[in-house]
């Protein structure tokens, strides 16, 4: 086992590694989470004091805090501000929007999805984590632990991994324009490879990527390749390699 | 795969990675509904484990083998979920967790008694030998109130609203028992920090105030609520002390492990402390700050409540 990966027990004894989250990608998601519950958190105070207040001031004129103003406002604000990682991990079983967009998950020892009681422990750490300011135990912890864990994920037994998502297309079926299904995979899989990043290449660079690949994959006569468009041959490139779906 | 090309066997198994996909997708936010779902997801993901390494064969870097493989985590993620232990598991961790935990370290909840007791009794000391030295432990509007005579806590009703200081002070007596706790992962050390100076503060208060002639009126006070916060504060003292202790004498193959464990063994109790602590806040909030209770009550009701900490530690309020 290296520092990159965690090792477990897959199906039929296969082993499997988890590919495990660094320091960066979990500041990069604490960093959008937190900008996202102090934004929420906000969002509430400020339309709870324009509501109950009359103003952005925590008590009406000459009158004392009132339960309404604590209970509707102070309390859910802080409610946010506070509990907004237990009950969104809870909720999203292991992720959060920030997680998310940082492309990790939080899994237990075994790589499943962790139980309530792990997320709610890990979250509880968060108090040693954060001392003595932002973040600073939590983060050196990662730097050094086996599993660039935090001392929360240390409690509960879980850790971050890297959750690459499914891409689209990924189990799109190779089918060729004659219907033949005995085709160069590996050029398929280069020209969906290019057509997906079509707009990016510069034009002269990937018409010649597409008259090669589809003389490889098509055997198409190089003649007939040399007069068509930049758009003709994207065209036929992705029947090629998508036909079926594309077409 | 025996007479079949390489493309017509990923052709033929590309509609089944698609039903996997979606229905991983689906349950990742539930748990299976029958034994026939789950087995079905369980066969599906052997099936894709040995679906990627074929794929890793034919056509390696492929986006069928990527999305295989990151199909393969997704469901590896959903066969090895915790299974989900609803209301009866939380009722089985009141009645056995809870009273389980409390056995684990019944003497260590002695022992942070004793040094609660121990550096109150040293705070009162000092106090009553070095007056001056109270500043050390009482802010400046504490100390002008008891000079004038009064407690701080005198009027506080009229203030803030009772439920408003309710949810002020259990909130706060909440994160100070789970910093206990918590803090237990610097070897203890932390922890008896904060047990020693929690018992040295009241102390200290106590001693001044008693000066003043006001010892009664803060006895007074807090009896209602004061017996089960610090009862809860000292079961939270020696959770943190117990997560110490794990990680001086590791207990399992590495101080990790034996971190874990015990956390893990902690977490009923450290879940039922909150509860109590939420009590305890509601009735500092309403009947301490409330004149109109006198001294009888407020230690029926104290004595009570704590009566009822004790059934629920001890998990004998099965048997009433």
């Amino acid at each position: 086992m290296d520092r990159e990966h965690y090792t477990v027990p897959g199906a039929a004894g296969v082993e499997l590694d988890l590919p495990l989250a660094g320091p960066g990608s979990r500041s990069y998601a604490f960093i959008i989470d937190w900008h996202i519950r102090l934004l929420l958190a906000l969002a509430w105070l400020v339309i709870g004091m324009l509501a109950v207040n009359g103003g952005l001031r925590w008590t009406a004129p000459g009158t004392k805090p009132t339960v309404v103003f604590g209970f509707l406002v102070a309390l859910p604000a802080a409610i946010i501000y506070f509990l907004y990682h237990p009950v969104v991990e809870l909720w999203m079983r292991g992720r959060t929007p920030g997680k998310r967009m940082a492309g990790v998950r939080i899994v237990n020892s075994q790589g499943g999805i962790p139980s309530a009681g792990a997320i709610v422990i890990r979250n509880v750490f968060r108090l040693i984590d954060s001392l003595p300011a932002f973040y600073c135990v939590g983060l050196i912890s990662t730097f050094f632990t086996a599993q660039r864990v935090r001392i929360g994920d240390m409690a509960a037994g879980t850790f971050l991994m890297v959750d690459e998502p499914i891409a689209s297309g990924a189990f799109t079926p190779y089918v060729g324009l004659a219907g033949s299904v005995d085709r160069d995979l590996q050029g398929i899989e280069v020209a969906r490879q290019i057509l997906d990043r079509w707009q990016e290449l510069e034009p002269g660079r990937r018409r010649g990527l597409a008259r090669a690949l589809l003389k490889r994959i098509e055997t198409v006569e190089a003649e007939s390749l040399d007069t068509m468009s930049d758009e003709d041959l994207r065209s036929k490139l992705t029947q090629a390699a998508m036909a079926g779906n594309a077409a | 795969m025996k007479g079949m090309s390489d493309t017509a066997w990923l052709n033929a198994r590309m509609p089944q990675w698609n039903a996997l996909s979606s229905q991983a997708q689906i349950l990742q936010h539930r748990p299976a509904s029958s034994v026939a779902e789950a087995l079905d997801l369980v066969d599906g993901y052997r099936s894709v484990a040995r679906d990627l390494s074929v794929a890793q064969s034919l056509n390696p870097g492929s986006r069928a083998a990527a999305g295989l493989k990151a199909l393969q985590y997704r469901l590896h993620g959903v066969v090895h979920r915790h299974p989900p232990a609803g209301w009866r598991g939380v009722r089985d961790l009141v009645r056995e967790g809870v009273p389980a935990a409390v056995r684990e370290i019944a003497g260590k909840i002695l022992w942070t008694g004793v040094l609660m007791a121990a550096s109150a009794i040293a705070g009162w000391c000092l106090i009553s030998s070095f007056p001056a030295l109270i500043s050390l432990v009482a802010s400046e509007a504490m100390i002008e109130h008891v000079e004038s005579g009064t407690l701080w806590t005198d009027g506080l009703i009229n203030v803030t609203p009772s439920s408003l200081l309710s949810a002020q002070i259990l909130s706060n007596n909440i994160v100070v028992s789970l910093f206990a706790v918590c803090s237990g992962v610097l070897f203890g050390l932390g922890t008896f920090y904060l047990i020693g100076l929690n018992g040295f503060m009241l102390g200290a208060i106590f001693a001044f105030v008693h000066q003043h002639g006001l010892a009664q009126r803060l006895f007074t006070f807090i009896i209602a609520h004061g017996m089960v916060e610090l009862s809860v504060i000292c079961i939270a003292g020696a959770m943190g002390a117990a997560i110490g202790d794990a990680l001086i004498r590791p207990t399992r193959a590495s101080r990790r492990e034996s971190f874990h464990s015990c956390v893990t063994r902690l977490a009923p109790l450290m879940a039922f402390c909150a509860v109590l602590l939420i009590g305890a806040g509601a009735i500092e909030g309403f009947i301490s700050p409330d004149p109109a209770y006198p001294l009888w009550s407020r230690v029926t009701i104290g004595s009570l409540y704590w009566l009822l900490m004790v059934l629920g530690l001890s998990g004998r309020w099965r048997r009433i």
